[in-house]
């Protein structure tokens, strides 16, 4: 087998065809895992917030709502396509599909646990603030292409904001790069064992903040959720999409909020490192295992967040949100990075 | 065999998104052919093992300046541009300054001689790291151009803000 396959392609083609099934396999596991982890996510909401606002939330399709997911998919799935009649068709068909498939990108960097990762690039960083400003355009496309006055006051909105929360994002996490001397996520995590309790959150606690605040923004989540402000803008940027064009972007912004988690994670909860007397004394794979769940608890605590906050604040207004981001989370950031050079270079036996 | 087949794709895909750029009619189609370009821009640099200058081209370019082209495009709402023949057809003149910039280049191609080998090997960036080994240079060797180019790019914010309060204050 492998001298016929070399054969035709030359030395080292089998080689390099057994790579590419294994990143496919990868990329296949990676992706469902991911939708499922979707799919629960906005279950695991809408109970949430039901019993935080004392209610009990969905529980008619299957044991205790489990199914609830699964028949909303397929209620979109089946519902009708409409597009607006003065709408840009070629624009309108693309702006959820980029928006999407920028989420589904960002994953390809994750480390899940030590070793798994299916693209284990330098730039892993780069790489996500990449794929999120293009999810920008999926916004911005699918607002103006709508043809409709509150489609495109959403997706304005939404643009200006996701782009001046990046840079404060963006800064926070110079904060991590300069600890760990690198970009790569796996380098990142495996960084943070030198620190207390294995975490570059205790270090970093201004960046953390300024990160937690930024990945709200981004993700277009309350307490900044302007661009789909139900009470003026109807749904914002995605107004006048229907069916399954429509589950895109819900798709898509479940997908950011658990890329956002996993970064919360990986650079400032540490990932999936473990204390070194446990790695030490288990077998390597059951390791592994342990590294997985450590990691995926970190990740719903994250998410757990974010709906305790849709729970508890009401909205900002615009204006206070350009404030936010501009005056206070971006000069604060800034001040992290001097910090952390200046505690780096003098005192070089702690950092 | 293969790094000549990348290449050229690259160099065919850019060069055609570029004329597409340049031709659509409807300026919002033009911003995305553009970000496709981007992308192109982004792979060519990967190719060259400059993982870094990729992801800067993405964050910078598409990111950042091509949504704020995006945004002025927007909010003039312009749908389709307007034509209007020319009086003067000024098709001879681009045409002589093309076809003297190809000559030239095609001479300056000719007796191009790759120089020296320097420390900075393929071999040596891809065990250091671009990233690392660009940080290393940026901030010893070239620390003053450096410093320079924010200058000037802080002159160029603060000018900024003073032209905008100034309409402000009238």
């Amino acid at each position: 087998m492998k001298e016929t396959v070399d054969g035709i392609i030359g030395a080292g083609g089998f080689q390099m065809i057994i790579n590419i099934v294994i990143i496919l396999l990868k990329i296949a596991a990676v992706v469902a895992v991911a939708l499922l982890h979707v799919a629960y996510a906005t279950y695991w909401e809408r109970k949430v917030i039901g019993h935080m606002q004392v209610r009990l939330g969905p529980r008619e399709v299957g044991p205790f709502g489990l199914f609830q997911p699964f028949a909303d998919g397929i209620k979109l799935f089946f519902k009708e396509d409409i597009i607006p009649a003065n709408a840009d068709k070629p624009l309108f068909y693309l702006a959820p599909v980029i928006f999407f498939v920028a989420a589904l990108t960002s994953l390809s960097v994750l480390p899940f646990f030590n070793g798994f990762v299916i693209a284990d690039i330098n730039v892993g960083l780069l790489f996500l603030f990449a794929m999120s400003s293009l999810g920008a355009y999926g916004i911005v496309l699918s607002g103006w292409s709508s043809n409709s006055k509150y489609a495109f006051l959403g997706g304005m909105r939404s643009a200006s904001q996701i782009i001046s929360y990046e840079i404060a994002m963006g800064l926070s996490l110079v904060g991590v790069m300069m600890l760990a001397g690198s970009l790569n996520l796996t380098d990142i995590v495996k960084a943070q064992q030198q620190y207390p309790l294995g975490i570059f959150a205790i270090p970093q606690i201004l960046g953390f903040f300024v990160f937690v605040v930024a990945a709200f923004a981004e993700t277009n989540r309350l307490p900044f959720d302007l661009p789909e402000a139900e009470s003026e803008l109807v749904a914002g940027y995605f107004t006048e999409y229907s069916g399954f064009r429509f589950a895109l972007f819900f798709l898509g912004e479940y997908t950011g909020m658990l890329i956002m988690s996993a970064i919360a994670a990986l650079c400032f909860l540490g990932g999936w490192g473990l204390p070194a007397f446990i790695t030490n004394n288990v077998p390597h794979i059951l390791a592994l295992v342990l590294g997985l769940f450590w990691f995926l608890i970190k990740v719903y605590a994250f998410m757990f967040f974010y709906y305790w906050i849709r729970a508890t604040l009401p909205r900002y207004r615009y204006d206070q949100l350009m404030a936010i981001g501009w005056k206070l989370l971006i000069p604060l950031a800034l001040a992290n990075i001097v910090l952390t050079g200046l505690v780096k270079i003098w005192v070089k036996g702690i950092l | 065999m293969l790094p000549k087949l990348f290449f050229g794709y690259f160099a065919v895909v850019i060069t055609v998104l570029s004329i597409l750029v340049v031709t659509r009619r409807n300026p919002v189609h033009s911003v995305m052919w553009m970000l496709l370009l981007f992308f192109n821009l982004a792979s060519m640099y990967l190719f060259l093992d400059a993982e870094f200058i990729a992801a800067i081209q993405v964050i910078v370019y598409a990111g950042a300046i091509l949504v704020l082209f995006l945004f002025v495009v927007l909010l003039l709402n312009l749908r389709e541009e307007l034509k209007a023949d020319r009086f003067i057809g000024s098709w001879p003149a681009g045409l002589i300054v093309a076809a003297a910039i190809m000559v030239s280049m095609v001479f300056a191609i000719n007796s191009f001689v790759p120089g020296p080998m320097g420390t900075y090997s393929i071999d040596y960036i891809q065990k250091e790291t671009y990233t690392k080994v660009l940080g290393e240079v940026l901030y010893t060797e070239y620390l003053f151009p450096f410093e320079i180019a924010s200058l000037i790019l802080l002159i160029a914010i603060i000018g900024a803000i003073v032209l905008a309060k100034k309409r402000m204050r009238s």
